[in-house]
């Protein structure tokens, strides 16, 4: 019965992402200026902000696994599964970032690459949180866990900095499309319906993806405990 | 951080009237180390397995095993350098190994001291690491285990059998209640081996708990009170030494 | 060998620091390994980028301050790695770890050291570097003396603490540079921005943003840094 249920929300899932591929290719006009490069936005700015969601999931369980490590150790392990299953799914969703984005700018801009605020507080993330999955298979043993929740929160420090930095600097970036002055906004109703189902598709997607890393992990964890039980047992 | 008179042992002491001042008092004594249901995995590898015992004040224990059977493993926890699995270590009645890490001198394999420092300036760095009060002074450390303390040789280019007697020192000179030694006779001729036995009975104190481990069963049963022996993470047998 | 001033019963902070620094340096001064290994590494990259960019005078004004920070980057990585072999060769760290002190003063001590080691391989590299580069700063040229050193203290204090975090891993000298580098590149631009601005003379930074920024981010990260020393020095 369980089963029945998660492939129907597989399925669901699977729906929803057409849904929003149609809406995005064919449903949205074709923006004025851009032409139909500008599509790639309803791709690449769900998965900007879901990725920033994911590394801010991974440093929050990596901050609970600090507190809980010695007090609460099984509640401990359930945050550090979250860390790691965020952490890899963020990489994700920030790789689909870092290879829309130039695949845009190079038309529009007519440049691959710049090193502006945004892009490069994505980049700097991205490379913050492979170095952090590449510390978890450095390090062997329970340490492990304590050591990957320490850089976590050194990575998390640098963003903000980076990000300040930036805006300080020079930004080539269009500017924020919500939020970013009075002029911001999508004006065309279809347009932002489009960007509004595919941010909701990938929010799902993404979701799902965590969801099921996570009881992955977590039974990594069971079957490892259950080793050690036999262990400690002599068998 | 010393005051061993509280606690229930000094009152209980007083009604088991003992003949002799000499005996510890019937009354259970606070125990130097209490370690309950104690395990230490590494990775699925169970080097101890829920390991129930107490170590008594004033005696000395030897830990007899084959190697991976946990004798490090349990000296590194009792030195609270790692931390147990499962289960809970309370060392001197009420405290952690962390919070009692100054009363603990550990000794491993491994000389622990810095091989481009002399044996007086490795003492003196350590020295000054600890209350003042509470230690020794280099020279009458060193002097204590036999070595010059005017050696201008650096540690590195000492004999491994001086490089022990350093270390030893190193230990001694905190003035530990908890005196851990891992494997105090390894790589050292017989000879050597023997002194640094006769060595450590002289440096036994009234109150000085020492856990050592060893391969060699014959060096240390003259200073034995007490022969644990540890097989596949667990303590298979126990058995009180005379000493000679 | 005799006992100097009486110190107080309880070593206080800066005492300590004050002794593990001594030790640092007498070892150091005794082997002189960090130092010489540096100086030739630093010296080596600043001639390979100056063969591979074959610098004119305006050209090297914008690219000097990348250089000079990659080559000091790229040094100081060797000396960091070997930061805690010391510490590690006879389980030294043990001891230290069993001692009743603060152990942040260990690692505060440990950036110290370091920091002068950079220090000296940095002075003594300036005259080479601003003669190949044929370099003369138009702007605030004694700002450097602000910049360098904030950017070296960043660069130190993050990969003495990364250092520290790496020895329990198997590939501990490859994975320092994988962990320091990006953590450490917000401090990077900001130096690298903050010497361009001074070579070139562009006036483009009037309230010294870059420098400020330096400042916070050492700020910042030393304080976390000491706050989670001892979590690293214990994990086990």
């Amino acid at each position: 019965m369980k089963k029945l249920w998660i492939a129907l929300g597989m399925l669901a899932v699977a729906a929803l992402m057409l849904w929003g591929f149609n809406q995005a290719i064919y449903v949205a006009p074709t923006e004025a200026t851009m032409g139909d490069v500008q599509r790639i936005f309803y791709y690449h700015v769900p998965n900007a902000m879901l990725s920033f969601l994911f590394f801010a999931i991974s440093f929050v369980a990596s901050i609970l696994f600090l507190a809980w490590r010695n007090t609460a150790p099984a509640r401990a392990q359930a945050a550090d599964a979250w860390a790691l299953a965020s952490a890899e799914v963020g990489v994700v969703f920030c790789s689909v970032v870092l290879i829309t984005g130039p695949l845009w700018a190079r038309p529009v801009w007519g440049i691959w690459w710049t090193w502006d605020a945004r892009l490069t507080t994505t980049l700097l993330l991205w490379l913050i949180y492979v170095s952090y999955l590449l510390l978890r298979r450095f390090v062997e043993g329970a340490q492990m866990q304590t050591l990957a929740a320490v850089v976590s929160v050194f990575g998390a420090l640098d963003v903000p900095i980076v990000y300040m930095a930036n805006r300080w600097w020079r930004t080539q970036h269009p500017a924020p499309v919500f939020g970013g002055g009075p002029d911001s906004g999508i004006k065309d109703p279809t347009m932002l319906a489009a960007f509004g189902w595919n941010l909701l598709a990938w929010a799902v997607w993404g979701l799902m993806l965590l969801a099921f890393r996570v009881h992955v992990e977590r039974r990594n964890q069971q079957i490892q405990h259950k080793a050690s039980q036999a262990a400690l047992a002599g068998r | 951080m010393t005051e061993t008179e509280h606690g229930p042992s000094q009152p209980l002491s007083q009604p088991p009237s003992t003949s002799s001042g000499q005996l510890p008092p019937l009354s259970a004594p606070t125990p130097v180390a209490q370690l309950d249901d104690l395990s230490r995995l590494f990775g699925s590898f169970a080097a101890l397995r829920r390991i129930q015992y107490t170590f008594l004040p004033g005696k000395c224990y030897v830990l007899l095993g084959e190697n991976g059977a946990g004798k490090s493993t349990l000296l590194r926890i009792l030195a609270g350098l790692l931390p147990p699995s499962h289960g809970t270590i309370t060392l001197f009645g009420s405290f952690t190994p962390a919070q009692a890490c100054g009363r603990i001198g550990y000794m491993s394999h491994a000389p622990m001291l810095y091989d481009e420092l002399t044996g007086v300036e490795n003492l003196a760095y350590f020295a000054a690491l600890y209350p003042r009060s509470q230690t020794l002074s280099p020279e009458l450390a060193l002097q204590q285990v036999g070595l010059d303390p005017a050696l201008p040789r650096k540690v590195g280019q000492y004999s491994q059998g001086m490089r022990q007697r350093a270390s030893l020192a190193r230990v001694l000179m905190a003035q530990p209640d908890l005196l851990l030694l891992d494997e105090p006779f390894s790589n050292m001729d017989i000879q050597s081996a023997h002194q640094m036995v006769a060595l450590l009975d002289k440096l036994r104190q009234p109150g000085r708990t020492v856990v050592l481990t060893t391969h060699q069963r014959e060096l240390a049963l003259p200073i034995a009170d007490c022969m644990l022996t540890l097989h596949a993470g667990q303590i298979v047998s126990e058995g009180s030494a005379h000493r000679s | 060998m005799a006992v100097a001033i009486a110190p107080p019963e309880e070593p206080g902070w800066f005492h300590l620091v004050g002794i593990h620094l001594r030790k640092d340096l007498r070892i150091e001064w005794r082997s002189r390994e960090a130092i010489h290994s540096m100086i030739f590494f630093a010296l080596l990259v600043v001639v390979l980028f100056s063969m591979a960019f074959d610098p004119t005078a305006a050209a090297s004004r914008e690219i000097a301050g990348g250089v000079l920070c990659v080559a000091t980057l790229f040094a100081s990585v060797s000396a960091l790695n070997q930061a805690w072999s010391r510490e590690i060769r006879h389980d030294v760290l043990d001891a230290l770890r069993m001692t009743p002190a603060d152990r942040s003063a260990i690692f505060v001590a440990k950036v110290l050291a370091n920091f002068l080691f950079v220090t000296v391989v940095q002075a003594l590299l300036a005259p080479v570097f601003f003669i190949f580069y044929n370099l003369r700063p138009l702007g605030n040229g004694w700002l450097l003396l602000a910049i360098v050193p904030l950017g070296t203290w960043a660069l130190v204090a993050n990969g003495t603490f990364f250092a520290a975090l790496s020895i329990r891993s198997r590939n501990r000298e490859l994975l320092l540079p994988l962990i320091l580098f990006p953590i450490f590149l917000p401090a990077l631009l900001a130096m690298v921005l903050a010497v361009k601005t001074i070579l070139t003379g562009d006036g483009s930074d009037p309230h010294l943003l870059w420098l400020k920024m330096l400042a916070g981010y050492d700020i910042i990260f030393m304080t976390v840094s000491l706050l989670l020393f001892d979590t690293v020095l214990h994990a086990e």
